[in-house]
C-alpha cells in the first residue's frame, strides 16, 4: 500500500515546478534592446547621415538588422518558438510590392516615363527617405520609387502570367503523358528534351528577334522556358498517384479517362504544381530582367526591373550606384520572398503527403 | 448451390490472361471455368501470384485484350460477353451492375476528395439523381455499412477515418448502386483481425439483405471458410481444386489443398512446433512445367504427374466437387 503512495508522490511533485518557463523563450530585454536600438540606429543613418554615401547605406543595414533580431525574439516570445519572423516579412514584402504595383497611378509619386515632364527635376538624385523622391531620380530625373513599381507592373505580369501559361499547359500535357504512357509519353518526352537541351537565354534571345517585345510575347517565351520542368513534374507525379487504387477504384465504378485525369489525377497534382510554380516564379523574374537588360525585353524609357539596372552600365554606376542598386534589391527581396514561400508550400505539402 | 441449374448470373468458360511481359508471355490466368448463381458467394483462395486478382479484374473487363495483354475465353455476365463489350458499354456495367472492393482502404480512396464526393459522383452518373438526393442516399449508404453519425462523416476526407471505417467506405460505394455482383479483391488483408471479421460480417448481412453474388478473393483460407458456397483453389493460374465449402474443408482431394489446410496454425496445438509450410516456390509462370503445376512440391507426385496437366474433373461420388489430380489424397484413385 505505502510503495504505491511513494511511486505516486515523486511522479506528481515536480510537474508543476517546472511549467512557467519552457525552454528557448527569449526573455523581454533580449527582444526590446535590440529592437530599440536598430529604431535610434535607423533613425540616425536617415536623418543624420544625409549625403555620407555608402557609410549611410552601412548604418541603415546595421539598423534593420537589429530591427529584425528584435523583432523576431519578441515574436518567438509571443507567438512560441515556430514563429518565423523572416517569412512574415516575405508574405509582407510581396503585400506590398503587389498594392504598390496595382495603386501606383493613384499615389502621389514623381514622373516615371515621360521626359518632358521630368525636365525640371534634379537628375541623378541620391536616395533620400526624407525628401519627396525617397529612392532618388535617375540620369533623366524620374523618379525611381515610381519606376520600381511601375516596373513591378510589368515584371510581376509578365513572370506570373508566364508560370500560369506553364502550370495550364504544361500541367494538362504531363497528365495526359503519365496517364496514358506509351506512344504520348515517347512524343512528349521527345518534345520536352529537345525544349530542354536549348539554353533558355539563347532560346529567349532567339525568339526576341522574331517577336515583338511586349508583355505578351515576352510571357509566352518565358512559359516556353518553364515548360519542361513543368511537364515533367506532373508527369511524374501522375505515374505515381495513377498506380494508387483509387484510380482503378474510380474506373471500376465507371468514370472516363476525362474524369479520372480531372477529378481523381489533377487535384492531387495540382498540389506540389503549384508550390514550385511559386519557385519558379522568382527564376522568371530573373529571366525577364536579364532580358529587358540585354534590351530584348521590355523596351526603354516605359520602366521594368530589367533595364532600369541596365541604366547603370558603364561609368554610371560608380558615379552613382543608387541607380543600379534600387532596382538591385527590390529584384533581390522579390526573388528571395518567393523562393523562401516557395519552399515553405513545398514543404508543407510534401509533409501532408507523408501523412497520408 | 441455390440455382446451379438455371441460368446462372456469372458464367466463365476457359478464361486465359495472358501478360506480355518483358521475359515473355505470362498466363496469369490460363483456363479458368465456373459458374456462379444469383445471390451466391464464391471463395477463390490461392498463394501470391497465382492469378487471383487478375482473375477478378478479367472477370469485370478491367483487363482487356490490348497491348500489354491477350485475353481469350468467355465471361457471361447474365447473358453479356463482357470481353465483347465496347468501353462505354463497360463504363455504364461497371459500378451499377458489378462492384468492386480493393484490398488497401489507404489507397483506394482519393486523398483530396471528400468522402461524400466518393459516393455521390456514382449514384449522379448511375442513377442521374441529383446533388440533393444523391447526398440523403449517400448518407444512408454510410448508416447501411455501419459508419457511426454518417451526417458528419460525410464532408471529412479520408485521412480523418481508420483503416476499418475507410474500408466500410470502399463497401459504401461499390454497393452505391446495389450491384448483383460484387468482387471483394482480399477486403481484410489490409485491416487488423478484429476488424477482418466486422467487415466480413458486414459483406454477409449486405448480401442477405441485397441478395448479390459475391467472389471472395483471398490467400486466407480462415476468410473463406463460413462466408463462401463454394470454393475454389487457384494454383498457378488454374483452378486446381473447387467444391462446395464445407466437403472441400472436409475431405479435400487435391494434394495443395490437403498442404494449405495443414499449413493453418492451430491453437491447441504445442507451442514451438514447426509450422507445416510447403517446400518451394509457386512455377514461373513463363516457363510453366508441362504436367502438373504443382507436382515439384507436392508429397504424393508420382512419375506420370510430370508428363500431362491434370483436367478438372467432377469426382466419383460428388459431382459437386471437381479436382485437377492424378493421385487425389482421400481416395484411392478416381
Amino acid at each position: 500500500m505505502s510503495d504505491v503512495v511513494d511511486l505516486a508522490k515523486p511522479a506528481a511533485t515536480p510537474a508543476p515546478a517546472k511549467a512557467p518557463v519552457p525552454r528557448g523563450r527569449p526573455s523581454l530585454l533580449r527582444g526590446l534592446v535590440p529592437l530599440l536600438g536598430g529604431l535610434v540606429v535607423f533613425v540616425v543613418a536617415i536623418v543624420a547621415m544625409v549625403d555620407q554615401g555608402w557609410w549611410q547605406l552601412l548604418v541603415a543595414v546595421l539598423g534593420l538588422a537589429l530591427l529584425h533580431s528584435g523583432g523576431s525574439a519578441l515574436g518567438r516570445r509571443r507567438w512560441g518558438a515556430g514563429f518565423d519572423l523572416t517569412a512574415w516579412l516575405c508574405g509582407i514584402w510581396l503585400a506590398v510590392l503587389l498594392a504598390g504595383a496595382i495603386f501606383v497611378p493613384w499615389l502621389p509619386l514623381g514622373e516615371h516615363q515621360n521626359l518632358a515632364a521630368a525636365l525640371g527635376e534634379p537628375t541623378m538624385a541620391r536616395p533620400n527617405l526624407l525628401t519627396d523622391r525617397p529612392l532618388g531620380t535617375n540620369n533623366f530625373g524620374l523618379d525611381l520609387l515610381a519606376r520600381v513599381l511601375y516596373g513591378a507592373r510589368s515584371s510581376l505580369v509578365v513572370s506570373i502570367g508566364a508560370v500560369l501559361i506553364g502550370l495550364v499547359v504544361g500541367g494538362s500535357i504531363g497528365i495526359l503523358a503519365g496517364y496514358f504512357r506509351k506512344t504520348t509519353d515517347t512524343v512528349v518526352g521527345i518534345l520536352t528534351n529537345a525544349l530542354l537541351a536549348v539554353p533558355p537565354l539563347i532560346l529567349l534571345i532567339a525568339l526576341a528577334t522574331v517577336l515583338e517585345p511586349n508583355l505578351r510575347n515576352i510571357a509566352f517565351g518565358l512559359s516556353l522556358t518553364a515548360m519542361p520542368s513543368m511537364i515533367r513534374m506532373a508527369r511524374a507525379n501522375t505515374l505515381t498517384f495513377a498506380q494508387r487504387e483509387f484510380v482503378l477504384a474510380g474506373r471500376s465504378m465507371g468514370a472516363s479517362n476525362i474524369r479520372l485525369m480531372s477529378r481523381e489525377l489533377l487535384p492531387n497534382v495540382m498540389l506540389p504544381l503549384l508550390s514550385y510554380g511559386m519557385v519558379i516564379v522568382s527564376v522568371l523574374i530573373v529571366a525577364e530582367a536579364s532580358l529587358s537588360f540585354l534590351g530584348l525585353g521590355i523596351q526603354a524609357p516605359e520602366p521594368s526591373w530589367g533595364n532600369m539596372i541596365a541604366e547603370g552600365e558603364g561609368a554610371t554606376f560608380e558615379q552613382h550606384p543608387h541607380i543600379v542598386l534600387v532596382p538591385g534589391v527590390v529584384v533581390f527581396l522579390t526573388v528571395f520572398s518567393f523562393n523562401l514561400l516557395g519552399e515553405r508550400a513545398r514543404k508543407r505539402f510534401d509533409s501532408r503527403q507523408a501523412q497520408l | 448451390m441455390t440455382n446451379q441449374t438455371a441460368t446462372p448470373l456469372l458464367e466463365v468458360n476457359d478464361l486465359r490472361t495472358v501478360l506480355h511481359t518483358p521475359r515473355g508471355d505470362l498466363a496469369a490466368v490460363d483456363g479458368v471455368s465456373f459458374r456462379l448463381g444469383r445471390g451466391e458467394t464464391l471463395g477463390i483462395v490461392g498463394e501470391s501470384g497465382s492469378g487471383k486478382s487478375v482473375l477478378g479484374r478479367t472477370v469485370m473487363g478491367l483487363h482487356t485484350t490490348g497491348p500489354t495483354k491477350t485475353v481469350t475465353g468467355q465471361v457471361l455476365f447474365a447473358g453479356r460477353d463482357v470481353q465483347q463489350l465496347d468501353r462505354r458499354a463497360l463504363r455504364e456495367l461497371w459500378g451499377a451492375e458489378i462492384g468492386m472492393v480493393f484490398q488497401d482502404p489507404m489507397t483506394a480512396l482519393n486523398p483530396v476528395k471528400r468522402v461524400g464526393v466518393h459516393l455521390t459522383e456514382t449514384l449522379r452518373k448511375h442513377r442521374g439523381l441529383d446533388r440533393k438526393q444523391a447526398k440523403a442516399r449517400a448518407i444512408e449508404l454510410l448508416d447501411l455499412v455501419g459508419i457511426p453519425d454518417p451526417r458528419r462523416r460525410i464532408d471529412q476526407f479520408p485521412h480523418e477515418m481508420s483503416g476499418g471505417m475507410r474500408q466500410r467506405v470502399v463497401i459504401a460505394m461499390a454497393l452505391a448502386n446495389e450491384p448483383a455482383l460484387l468482387i471483394a479483391d482480399e477486403p481484410t488483408t489490409a485491416l487488423d483481425v478484429t476488424v477482418q471479421r466486422q467487415i466480413l460480417d458486414l459483406l454477409a448481412r449486405l448480401q442477405k439483405e441485397m441478395g448479390m453474388a459475391i467472389i471472395l478473393i483471398s490467400h486466407n483460407l480462415g476468410v473463406v471458410a463460413g462466408r463462401a458456397d463454394r470454393v475454389a483453389v487457384m494454383y498457378g493460374g488454374r483452378i486446381s481444386e473447387t467444391a462446395p465449402a464445407s466437403t472441400l474443408f472436409e475431405t479435400p482431394q487435391h494434394p495443395y489443398t490437403e498442404a494449405l489446410l495443414e499449413a493453418i496454425p492451430r491453437l491447441e496445438e504445442p507451442p514451438h512446433r514447426r509450422l507445416a509450410a510447403i517446400n518451394g516456390a509457386p512455377p514461373d509462370m513463363v516457363r510453366p512445367p508441362e504436367g502438373c503445376r504443382f507436382a515439384a512440391r507436392c508429397r504424393h507426385a508420382r512419375n506420370d504427374c510430370d508428363q500431362e496437366l491434370p483436367e478438372l474433373v467432377p469426382a466419383v461420388h460428388d459431382a459437386a466437387h471437381h479436382f485437377a489430380c492424378f493421385h487425389p489424397v482421400n481416395q484411392g484413385g478416381r
